[in-house]
């Protein structure tokens, strides 16, 4: 049964989100040079600490009338609501805020992207970067619906809105064994609503990079940054929503939710590649018509068992 | 959290709100005004969450940044300064908001003042929230649950109405067409 953890714990918590964010960005980086054919894996696996070192020291390029305050807004704003979405995530035994809602606070900082991505497409003032921020705010809903009712299965499941709750009611059976739908298209809308491939629209080739075209230097570090953190808080919530947190035999807890999180995260981030870019217009259509109801039916069935 | 804190946090909300809803109408760019007009829902979302009510505070983030998302590319798209271009200023009929904001709050600040409010010897009820809901609307449930699917199935229908391209310009006259004529292909094969 998770519990807040003492105050120091809110203090570690950016530094444990940060190492799962490099991992899965080093896994993407091996993934990519394997597929390229060079350099080796592993040496490719240090590529993203060359990149950020060399974005730490680039100057910022500048486009004529940007909205500097709500384009740097925007990194800092997706950076901070990635973390703060792990707040109420149990690792272990312990989460460091056990809010009685936690469910919604994840899913209200989830959303925070949904403005930052926008913002960072606005603020650039550069035809690439608006048309890529409207996209997310276009696709947006067809993220967040079948997002919501996924997590509303599991809500359902344990009676409660409380992570520890639910946590404690899979100590028998976790959740995915019985929410399966629920789970896969948790797991599809946490890669939709941090734009990881496939669903990386707002930052595609065809619109030269998208919201990510004109930011350089600093500003690109903490908006991508912000990006990796937003898929570690979702891959750690779908550990504790639907595979049990840090239910497992033999190895402390604590170790069970790294194990399980590592694992939910490379599965995302190796899905990120092996599967072909989804077009927007046809995801929005098998969202409303395949994943929503789906969702619904799988709330349905649960709020039946649970009656 | 001890009342010092408690005052100096809502203190802090308070002045922020207003403060930001302040600069909704001093800025020119409509981005810059939606997402001021956010930061201002988000302080009074803090003093919802100051009395502890968890859920509708942080329901109150989550909705308000759906909303002023969406809002923001509505401002953008019918505002006559669309990125601060055009000049334009967002304040109409001063001297009369003026006269009923005052008016208003001098009333409301009287109020609290000036009325005999009740008191009761009554023990506090353990959720007096709680207590007041069921108090108020336990008895109008059904009422409200019938509102609610009219409500949406008013959305729906207005939306059925609006739409630009309807049933029979998708699957013709008589409906008979095996796959719509669509301008863009959906993604479930059709």
């Amino acid at each position: 049964m998770p519990e807040p953890g003492p105050w120091w714990s809110a203090l570690l918590l950016p530094a444990v989100v940060a190492v799962f964010a490099a991992g899965a960005c080093s896994l993407d980086a091996a993934l990519r040079a394997r597929t390229a054919g060079a350099p080796g894996p592993a040496a490719a696996a240090l590529l993203p600490v060359r990149s950020a070192a060399g974005l730490l020291v680039q100057q910022r390029r500048r486009t004529p009338a940007a909205d500097t305050l709500l384009w740097r807004t925007a990194g800092v704003a997706l950076l901070a609501a990635g973390v703060l979405a792990s707040l109420v995530t149990p690792l272990g035994r312990w989460s460091v805020g056990d809010l009685s809602v936690g469910i919604v606070w994840f899913n209200a900082m989830e959303i925070v992207a949904w403005g930052a991505v926008w913002l960072a497409g606005w603020g650039a003032n550069s035809m690439f970067g608006l048309v890529a921020g409207y996209r997310f705010v276009a696709q947006g809903l067809a993220y967040e619906l079948p997002h919501m009712f996924a997590l509303t299965s599991a809500a359902i499941g344990a009676g409660s809105l409380r992570v520890a709750d639910v946590v404690a009611a899979q100590r028998d059976l976790w959740f995915v064994v019985w929410m399966p739908v629920a789970f896969v298209v948790f797991l599809l809308t946490v890669l939709a609503m941090a734009f990881r491939p496939p669903f990386d629209q707002p930052t595609g080739q065809d619109v030269a990079g998208g919201v990510l075209a004109e930011l350089s230097g600093v500003d690109r570090l903490v908006f991508l940054a912000g990006r990796w953190v937003l898929l570690v808080s979702g891959a750690g919530m779908a550990v504790a929503l639907f595979l049990g947190a840090g239910g497992g035999p033999l190895l402390p807890g604590w170790l069970w939710s790294v194990l399980k999180t590592a694992a939910v995260l490379a599965v995302l981030v190796w899905a990120g590649h092996r599967l072909p870019a989804v077009r927007m217009e046809r995801f929005a259509e098998v969202a409303w018509l395949v994943l929503i109801p789906a969702t619904l039916l799988q709330a349905l069935f649960v709020s039946i068992l649970v009656l | 959290m001890c009342p010092v804190w408690r005052e100096i946090v809502f203190w802090l909300c308070a002045a922020g709100a207003v403060a930001s809803g302040i600069v909704v109408f001093r800025v020119d760019s409509m981005a810059r005004a939606t997402f001021a007009l956010l930061a201002s829902f988000l302080f009074g979302a803090g003093t919802i969450l100051l009395v502890e009510l968890t859920y509708l505070g942080i329901l109150v983030v989550l909705m308000m940044i759906m909303e002023m998302v969406i809002m923001v590319v509505f401002m953008v798209m019918y505002m006559m300064n669309p990125a601060g271009l055009m000049p334009m200023s967002m304040l109409h009929n001063q001297k009369g908001s003026l006269a009923i904001a005052g008016g208003t709050f001098a009333v409301l600040a009287a109020g609290v003042y000036l009325v005999d409010w009740p008191t009761s010897r009554a023990p506090r009820p353990e959720q007096p929230v709680y207590s007041l809901g069921e108090a108020l609307m336990g008895s109008k449930m059904l009422v409200m649950i019938v509102l609610g699917l009219a409500l949406f199935a008013t959305i729906v229908a207005t939306v059925v109405l609006a739409t630009h391209r309807g049933r029979y310009d998708r699957y013709g006259d008589r409906l008979d067409r095996d796959r719509p004529d669509d301008p863009v292909r959906g993604g479930v094969g059709r």
